[in-house]
């Protein structure tokens, strides 16, 4: 786990292009309760810069953003 | 959570990634039982985009064979397909669109004695049949099984359609009352019709089934929408229950359903 909080979930989406990364991210959101954290790890540009807006546009909360060694992001998504 | 396959994911996308749909709706439009009356002009948009949307049960219900004469609007049949049951014509596009579903079908006119034991499965029913008996056979039946419907009708140049919800919104009769007698409205192809306003209507009424199963946005209930395409032209009417209404009134005194007389179209 990148970050320091804690996630209930991870999904990797690591060579995911949008807008798949989003349904897959969905898809691990729709298992969780609300409040529950997962942690998604995207690739920079496009994926970075797409999925936390639409992800708070669905009112979930983003908690955390940090990147990588590799280049890619990790970012903490607590569940509307 | 139902497991969807990369498949299934990949498939439902544009719909996952809608706010409004997401996981939870497409599983219930996997989960979802729709019959559709009428394989025609309205039929044939409504069973395609059904069978995309992924509606996991679909029936379809038409007693006649496809004519050369059918082929300018109803695009769920082909040239090759002439002589064949619509119905089972139908069944092999939505499957070929999405061979996940399962495909129901029934050659045979609905009528007083078969139409509440063939649609009491279904969660939703679209009507586009092509005669007013039909359409008010249609109404009693699911007013009385509570089953939600789209009614939609085509002529000429001109569409309507409205939904009901049987207990909470007015029903077909509360507007319509009794059928107009045979001789009065030319109810078949006979008058023409402009075959891209099937299109137009059809969809309408596959985006109510969808909006009914997925719960989102508001139905055309206590709504009568027409257009005039010639004009293109759109507007809606606000209907109300009647609480004199022969099936959903108070007192109703439809209790039991009769074939009405045939509305015969000479060709
Ligand atoms: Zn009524």
């Amino acid at each position: 786990m990148a970050q320091s909080r804690k996630s209930d979930a991870v999904r990797n989406c690591r060579g995911v292009g949008c807008p798949m990364n989003l349904v897959y991210t969905k898809v691990e959101l729709a298992k969780l309760e609300s409040g529950q954290v997962l942690e998604v790890i995207l690739d920079d540009g496009p994926p970075i810069n797409n999925v936390p807006g639409s992800l708070e546009r669905e009112k979930h909360i983003i908690l955390g953003k940090e990147q990588l060694a590799d280049g890619a992001w990790s970012i903490l998504v607590k569940k509307a | 959570m139902m497991d969807f396959t990369e498949e299934q994911l990949e498939r439902y996308s544009r719909h996952i990634l809608l706010e409004e749909v997401g996981v939870e709706g497409q599983e219930k439009l996997l989960s979802a039982k729709v019959l559709i009356v009428g394989a025609g002009g309205l039929g044939a948009p409504v069973s395609l985009y059904l069978a995309a949307a992924g509606v996991g049960t679909i029936g379809i219900v038409d007693n006649d064979v496809v004519d050369l004469s059918n082929l300018q609007r109803q695009v769920v049949h082909f040239h090759k397909d002439i002589n064949v049951a619509k119905v089972e014509s139908a069944k092999e596009k939505m499957l070929a669109i999405n061979p996940d579903l399962v495909v129901k079908t029934y050659k045979k006119y609905l009528c007083a004695d078969n139409i509440r034991e063939i649609i009491k499965d279904y969660d939703f029913v679209v009507e586009g049949t092509d005669n007013f008996p039909a359409k008010f056979l249609i109404n009693d039946a699911c007013v009385m099984e509570g089953i939600p419907f789209s009614h939609g009708g085509i002529l000429r140049f001109d569409g309507q359609a409205m939904t009901v919800v049987p207990g909470e919104s007015s029903c077909y009769r509360c507007t319509f009352r009794n059928p107009p007698p045979p001789d009065a409205v030319p109810t078949c192809s006979q008058a023409g019709v402009l075959g891209a306003i099937a299109g137009m209507l059809g969809t309408i009424q596959a985006t109510e089934a969808l909006k009914y199963i997925i719960g989102v946005g508001d139905l055309l209930t206590d709504t009568l929408l027409s257009f005039d395409a010639k004009k293109m032209h759109f507007r809606k009417v606000k209907l109300q229950r009647q609480d004199d209404c022969p099936i959903c009134g108070k007192n109703p005194t439809i209790t039991e359903l009769v074939d009405a007389e045939q509305a015969v179209c000479s060709i």
